[in-house]
């Protein structure tokens, strides 16, 4: 489902934040990305959203090679792709609803299935009657759930999500990271979260991948957060 | 698009110009400075243009005979004279007309004055036709035509005149078409700035828009209804300023030029108007579209 081979990034000349990355992700998988602050995980997410390109080396994501998509097709591209940012990225002139509602607009899924649809995504990350609130009124932990019912509300293929329970306390984490458990065996999604939260990573005994300086120098199945390599 | 899609663009675009207020507006502000401008210089041109028509409507050409031509040969110089393509109209006048237009030119104050010529008329040779051309630059090469037929006496003519008048409006022609073409340029440009500012505001939220899947017109679209929209209240507005404005400024202008006001033929405000309105609200709104969709290209690019 995801590949990527020699995958080097570099913003500034000679200052590589993503390094020598060979990857594969399969169909369905659910993978967590641990590291220390700074060594490449959101640049690695940029990369597979063809948000920016690699200074070297090749992405194939769903049999498409990244470099290769046209800008005409990269809608239909990163419709596939459900993301909850870092930094949540909500539109701040737009209510919860519409927030996520827009996830479906985009797509140009007809009113009446939004409607049908957004409340659903609400309760289920607990947020039924925020959904008149505007992002700059909600807690942190609130915006981040936003972020997540709004990634997954087109049911896509892969979801990548930047460090989803950062803003969130012990038992709001478990409840989402459980949610992510339900979407990955209900509908097949391939789902990779980043995280700094030890004991979930530990409890959840899924693949880990360790990243340092921009390298991948850990990759355990059934990993836990701190693997000695 | 599907339709619920494009209510839902439709609803973004108009309630993106009330989130942000400022620049919309300045981008209205913008507006309705150039399309003051463009309808303050159209109603000018297109009265002077008036004006210029209708003094061009007055410049005849008087065709005389020799003497004693009999009334069939005076007809059919007239004949001759109305197969010329550039001839609009041609109108004979009798020597009693002649003198009695002349009398009442000269002795309109004291009718008296003429009454010893009254047996023997001045003007006994001065039956003519009047010749007006539909074209008047044509005048110099209706004239000497005229006079090559037979049993003509004499062509008058007032050649300057007719080129003075065909020079202006020329001159008035591509002057219009100069200054509408810049300010159609300067408005787009204006405008694209102002909308930039706005558009820039929005580059965050046009990025994530991007990164979620947006199809490029998906994104367009809202910026392109609030630039129309814009640019049609930045054209209404002074539209109802000038259409208020027209009459006075012409009871002004004519009060204080009196002395010309049979030169001063102004059009009626509703037909400036028929023309001026549409025209104004076409390049209101083609400026807002071009401006929108200059300015938020740069942003798309994600
Ligand atoms: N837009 C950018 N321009 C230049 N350098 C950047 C840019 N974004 C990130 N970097 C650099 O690239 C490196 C990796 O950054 P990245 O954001 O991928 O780290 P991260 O693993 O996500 O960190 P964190 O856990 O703090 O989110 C860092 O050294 C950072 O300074
Ligand atoms: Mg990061």
């Amino acid at each position: 489902m995801i590949q990527l081979e020699n995958v080097c990034k570099e913003y500034s000349a000679g200052m590589p934040a993503v390094r020598n990355i060979n990857l594969h992700i399969k169909e369905g998988e659910f993978v967590f990305i641990v590291g220390n602050s700074g060594v490449g995980k959101t640049t690695l997410f940029r990369l597979l959203l063809k948000e920016i390109e690699p200074t070297s080396g090749k992405i194939v994501i769903a049999g498409q090679e990244l470099s290769k998509i046209k800008r005409r097709k990269l809608p239909d591209f990163r419709k596939n792709i459900g993301v909850v940012f870092q930094d949540f990225r909500l539109l701040k002139e737009y209510n919860v609803y519409e927030n996520i509602a827009f996830a479906q607009r985009v797509v140009q899924t007809p009113t009446r299935t939004i409607k049908r649809e957004v409340p659903r995504a609400l309760s289920m990350v607990g947020l039924a009657d925020k959904y008149k609130s505007f992002p700059d009124q909600l807690s942190g932990g609130e915006q981040q759930r936003v972020a997540i019912a709004r990634a997954l509300i087109n049911k896509p293929q892969i979801l990548i999500a930047d460090e989803p329970t950062g803003n969130l306390d012990p038992q709001n984490s478990w409840d989402i990271m459980q949610l992510l458990e339900e979407v990955n065996a209900n509908n097949g999604t391939t789902i990779i979260v980043v995280t700094h939260n030890r004991e979930i990573v530990d409890r959840m005994k899924k693949r880990v991948i360790h990243m340092d300086h921009g390298e991948i120098i850990n990759d355990v199945d059934e990993g836990g957060y701190f693997h000695e390599a | 698009m599907r339709l619920s899609a494009f209510f839902y663009v439709l609803k973004q675009g108009v309630k993106n110009i009330f989130r942000h207020k400022l620049f919309s507006l300045a981008s209205v502000a913008t507006m309705i400075t150039c399309i003051f401008l463009f309808g303050t210089i159209y109603a000018m041109v297109t009265n002077v243009n008036h004006m210029v028509m209708t003094a061009e409507e007055s410049v005849g050409i008087t065709v005389f005979f020799n003497e004693g031509l009999s009334e069939k040969e005076i007809q059919k110089i007239g004949e001759e004279i109305q197969a010329i393509d550039a001839v609009s109209e041609i109108h004979f006048v009798s020597a009693q007309e002649a003198w009695e237009d002349y009398k009442s030119r000269y002795f309109a104050e004291n009718e008296n004055l003429s009454e010893g010529f009254e047996e023997d008329n001045p003007l006994a040779n001065s039956a003519n036709y009047q010749v007006m051309l539909s074209d008047v630059s044509q005048q110099a090469k209706v004239t000497e035509q005229i006079g090559n037929i037979i049993g003509v006496r004499r062509v008058n003519s007032s050649q300057d005149l007719a080129n003075t008048l065909t020079g202006v409006n020329s001159l008035l022609m591509y002057m219009s078409i100069a200054v509408i073409g810049l300010l159609l340029v300067v408005s787009v440009f204006l405008i694209s700035n102002t909308i930039s500012m706005g558009v820039a505001v929005r580059s965050e939220e046009i990025a994530i828009m991007k990164l979620m899947g947006a199809k490029n017109s998906f994104v367009r679209a809202p910026f392109l209804i609030e630039g129309m929209l814009l640019g049609a209240v930045g054209a209404i507005v002074p539209l109802a300023v000038l259409y208020l404005l027209y009459g006075k400024v012409i009871a002004i202008v004519l009060h204080r030029y009196s002395i010309l006001s049979n030169l001063l033929q102004f059009l009626p405000v509703n037909q400036v108007f028929r023309s001026l309105a549409p025209l104004s609200l076409i390049m209101g709104i083609f400026v807002g579209f071009a401006g929108s969709f200059i300015s938020i290209r740069r942003h798309l690019k994600v």
